[in-house]
């Protein structure tokens, strides 16, 4: 046994001792943001650790070089604090490294020393340390607060900053996609563009992580939001907000400061969800939805009562983020499966209410935690057996263990690819999902079918 | 494709490839990393001096990690037995969880928390009003939970800021449960310049809180402690299987799969084999000091350094026997190791190599390569000192700075009861004469060819340069670096965790080594680069004409 200390019992709730995290920290989310504009180089302001660490574990999930740069804190920036580094490291970044911005984000240690984001950036200015036609921004990210989601919406925030309001309208539609795959960004894109609608998307992965193999590497892809996209997200109709974890700061924000409002939706995972982004953005444009987009919804409907039988009722635990978790809840409920054990780690009360919301008419009793860890899942696993476990590679442990079919869906994936290039979200995004749900547990049925039952067909 | 590489190679010089390194720099960064970069040339007797174990310039991409992965990640982590705490917000531990392919193997009954993360994860109300009460909470919890026979409690960066005193902590939960040993690293991630600082601030607490704890004779009649090895990829469990082969009794393994017992009975060990020299050499000198255990250099990466590593311990115990076994231990082992380096090297003869990795592993992996008929043509190491690139012997004169100081030295005496030098001073004498080396690294700048370069602390930017000037045919660091360069189509090995595979050490992972580059290096996939209506439209019409 893998985890073979874990025990069934759950006498106490567990006050301190955080086992098998369900989230990880902010400035990971921070960072995955700013790759998402182009000609980006995000930097970690604290000691090299971290920033070692988050280039790490996304290089693990995405097969892509990460590059991020660093204070490199010593114990003399902990004690008076880091601004000499900073100053130093924009200045060597922008010589060296030559992008077109940075984005700054802290880390535990310069939280704790409480180094000023904001004046240490004018210094900068000031000192001519940015050159002309580039950029600095900053989001503080104290990874003691919330969790990498938490990280990644504060640096979709200010990227709200380069947003201007010149007086005349884009006709555009702001899209904040929320942390999802590069592929997903692109799935977003092609929808709206079906749809006819003009978009600016941010933070945008697409062609960033999911870059081609050619024999050239390219320090900034060709993907990302450009900043000139940025600036005139501030002259936009309207900002889609996908995700209240992920995506709404930002979208209150261009609300706040531009007058740009915002509709703030679920993440468009799954038919409901999906049914209601298309929605919202046919209606924010004012245009009526494609013939083709009408078709791929039907396939989704046509593979859901293809196979219902095999949905039908099947237990599911799964862990993931919030914003993730609430739109997969729906779809699993929409067709009939039960998920019974959902954990987050990332806090907000208002997550376990949406899902008691979403499964208050299954037939099953559920478990719901948001700042929850998997150790906690996995006893509950232990007490109440499931049927299918979906969530990150790190839950291979417990299915290994359970001995339970595992689809692997959320961040991070380290031992499996294709959530670069497939996408989960939409329509097509739906029948993928349901494709690996059912290859998991078809998978199992024809392993454990004794062969008198083993059948060709089903 | 090949051809136009090795035409490529001899066109550089190395003095060129450093001026083009420095070139983009601003001066001041130019002028320091001039000194970590040294053109390998044979002074008389001696190396150049190279800069080394400094801390890196802000905002250069550096492959460095910080103190609290030197201590968690690399020299705890590989623990089986210890439940292994991290005290600060959650981010530290996450990332430090099964991500180094560190093997354990714990037997049907036995304890295992590797595949277990554990945290404080620290809120903002913690680094307000300290985070002390919180961390005696769970450790009691993890107590209660797991009973393990020793808890260890790991500082991350706000905790020294905010002032917890984790040692007290740990101090009165031991007493409080009497039975299990919890003792706290301070190693929060600011400290040092690198993961070095991290391995020191770990070993210093082995040594002072677990080594030395079990006093029982265990069997065996020629008992050595493995230093240094961390089982990435199962190469501890190679170098177990050679050495139960020969007779030879592992007592610690330092840490790979190790155990809380077998660093609390290190001290019955008659020899110490030092693998990895930068991460806890003086790990080796305090066993010395205080229980009279001397210290080789070994290295099991490669099937010849294997040998030679076997036949000095052989040589150390002197027993006829024992030199007998390892004699038909190696000449057992070495045709299934001939076989395949000689069907390999048809097709590795001549490429090259680049290196940097650790304190030792880019040293030790030439080796390996030298038995490919590779050439390493540069290399260095992410946190190696001074000691490791030029030898032991500029270890007095090593500057002391601000960084270095605040990394604990223990002081250690004999130990008035169980203080026993295992040789007399003629034997000693006797062994070295016979050109057995004690407590003796020579480093790698030695064993690196003249006009090769040795990097110190090597960055993205000047990884990427030295790939596009020098072309090698493979290029080793981490997984931070790796998909930068193979983006050159240029391929690229982890000699961290490996990227998958393993073992390496030993016999069979030299075997395991020479199929995975001889894999890596004729991929078919480096010539997919361009598709056919990319390539250059005058080849295709001189191939008309031809
Ligand atoms: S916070 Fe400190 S200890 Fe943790 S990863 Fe960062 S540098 Fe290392
Ligand atoms: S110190 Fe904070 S920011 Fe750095 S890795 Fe740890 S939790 Fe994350």
């Amino acid at each position: 046994m893998l985890l073979r200390h874990t025990p069934k019992e759950i006498p106490t709730e567990r006050k301190a001792l955080t086992i098998n995290p369900a989230k990880t920290c902010q400035p990971i989310g921070a960072m995955y943001a700013a790759l998402g504009i182009h000609g980006c180089l995000p930097h970690s302001h604290g000691s090299q650790g971290c920033c070692a660490y988050h280039r790490s574990a996304l290089t693990r999930h995405y097969k892509e070089p990460i590059s991020a740069a660093t204070s490199s804190f010593t114990e003399g920036a902990s004690v008076f604090g880091g601004q000499a580094n900073l100053l130093q490291a924009i200045n060597n970044i922008f010589t060296v490294y030559e992008p077109d911005v940075i984005a700054v984000h802290t880390t535990c240690l310069s939280e704790t020393i409480g180094d000023d984001l904001k004046q240490i950036r004018l210094k900068a200015q000031n000192e001519g340390k940015i050159p002309e036609g580039k950029y600095v921004i900053g989001a503080p990210t104290p990874s003691y607060v919330g969790s990498h989601v938490t990280g990644f919406s504060n640096m979709v925030k200010s990227m709200t900053e380069f947003a201007e309001t010149t007086g005349k309208k884009n006709g555009k539609v702001n899209i904040i996609p929320g942390w999802v795959e590069p592929a997903d960004m692109e799935e977003i894109k092609r929808m709206a563009k079906l749809t006819g609608v003009k978009t600016i998307l941010f933070p945008d992965t697409s062609g960033v992580l999911n870059a081609p193999l050619t024999g050239e590497y390219k320090m900034f892809p060709d993907g990302g939001t450009t900043v000139a996209e940025l600036k005139s997200a501030g002259d936009s109709v309207g900002t889609l907000a996908l995700g209240e974890w992920c995506s709404a700061d930002a979208a209150r924000e261009l609300d706040k400061k531009n007058k740009v409002p915002c509709n703030v939706l679920d993440m468009p995972f799954g038919l409901k969800a999906t049914d209601r982004f298309v929605d919202a953005l046919r209606k924010i444009a004012g245009v009526t939805v494609s013939d083709e987009l009408a078709l791929e919804r039907g396939q989704l409907v046509d593979l859901i009562s293809d196979m219902h039988q095999y949905f039908y009722h099947k237990k599911v635990a799964l862990v993931g983020d919030p914003d993730q978790l609430i739109s997969m809840t729906e779809f699993l409920v929409s067709i009939d499966m039960c998920p019974v054990h959902i954990i987050t780690g990332t806090p907000g009360k208002k997550f376990e209410k949406r899902i008691r919301e979403i499964t208050k008419d299954m037939p099953f009793e559920v478990n719901v935690k948001a700042k929850g860890d998997m150790f906690l899942l996995h006893q509950w696993m232990k007490n109440d057996p499931v049927d299918l476990l979906i969530g990150n590679s790190y839950c291979k442990y417990m299915a290994r263990d359970e001995d339970v079919p595992l689809v692997r869906w959320g961040f991070p994936i380290l031992d499996r690819q294709g959530h670069q290039y497939f996408p989960t979200v939409g329509y097509k995004g739906g029948l993928r999902l349901l494709e690996k749900i059912l290859e998991a547990l078809l998978d199992r049925k024809d392993r454990d079918d004794p062969e008198e039952k083993f059948e060709l067909v089903l | 494709m090949a051809t136009m590489t090795k035409k490529k190679m001899v066109q550089w010089d190395p003095a060129d490839v450093k001026a083009e390194l420095l070139s983009k720099y601003p001066p001041k960064v130019a002028r320091k990393r001039a000194k970590q970069i040294m053109i390998n040339e044979a002074l008389e007797n001696e190396t150049p001096e190279i800069t080394a174990n400094v801390r890196t310039t802000p905002g250069i991409i550096t492959m460095r990690g910080c103190t609290y992965a030197g201590c968690k990640g690399v020299i705890m982590g590989p623990t089986r037995d210890i439940v292994n705490l991290v005290h600060g917000p959650i981010g530290c531990s996450f990332y430090a969880w099964l991500t180094r392919r560190n093997q354990t193997d714990a037997g049907p009954d036995g304890d295992n928390f590797i595949n277990y993360c554990m945290s404080t994860d620290m809120q903002d109300s913690d680094i307000i009003f300290g985070g002390e009460k919180k961390l005696a909470q769970a450790i009691q919890e993890a107590y209660d939970l797991f009973h393990p026979k020793s808890i260890a409690v790991f500082a991350t960066c706000p905790v020294g800021l905010i002032g917890d005193d984790i040692h007290t902590v740990a101090k009165n939960m031991k007493e409080k449960f009497g039975d299990c040993n919890v003792y706290a690293f301070s190693c929060e991630g600011y400290k040092g310049v690198s993961q070095s600082a991290g391995h020191h601030i770990a070993n210093n607490q082995v040594f002072r809180h677990i080594v030395g704890e079990n006093d029982e004779e265990k069997p065996g009649k020629f008992k050595i402690n493995l230093l240094g090895e961390y089982n990435i990829g199962g190469d501890g469990f190679e170098i177990d299987r050679i050495f139960n082969k020969c007779g030879i009794t592992n007592i610690a393994t330092f840490s790979g799969n190790s155990t809380y017992d077998q660093f609390a009975s290190a001290h019955t060990a008659d020899l110490n084999a030092v693998m990895c020299h930068r991460s806890i050499n003086y790990v080796a000198d305090m066993l010395e000091t205080k229980y009279g255990i001397p210290w080789i250099k070994v290295n099991f990466i490669g099937a010849e350094a294997t040998a030679k590593s076997l036949r000095k311990i052989a040589e150390y115990f002197g027993d006829k026997e024992l030199i007998d076994t390892v004699e038909a231990v190696i000449a057992e082992e070495m045709p299934a190791v001939d076989e395949v380096v000689s069907d390999v090297r048809i097709r590795t003869d001549g490429k090259t190599a680049m290196m940097f990795v650790g304190g030792s592993r880019a040293h030790h992996y030439k080796e390996l390569f030298n038995e490919m008929g590779m050439k390493t043509i540069s290399a260095g190491y992410e946190f190696g000192h001074r000691d490791d690139y030029e030898g032991r012997q500029v270890i007095p004169n090593l500057k002391v700075d601000a960084d270095s100081r605040n990394i604990e030295e223990l002081v250690i005496e004999a130990d008035e009861t169980r203080y026993r030098p295992r040789k007399t001073e003629k034997e000693m004498k006797a062994l070295e004469k016979a050109g057995l080396q004690f407590k003796h690294y020579d480093g790698l700048a030695p064993d690196m060819d003249n006009d090769t370069l040795i990097i110190d602390d090597l960055n993205q930017y000047e990884a990427e340069k030295l790939v596009e000037l020098m072309k090698p045919d493979i290029f080793c660091a981490g997984i931070k670096e790796k998909y930068s360069i193979q983006k050159l189509g240029v391929p690229m090995k982890q000699l961290h965790s490996y990227d998958s595979g393993g073992p390496y050490a030993g016999f069979k992972g030299a075997i395991n080594f020479y199929n995975e580059i001889d894999r890596l290096v004729n991929s078919k996939v480096w010539s997919y680069m361009k598709a056919p209506w990319q390539k250059n439209p005058q080849l295709s019409a001189a191939y008309i004409w031809e």
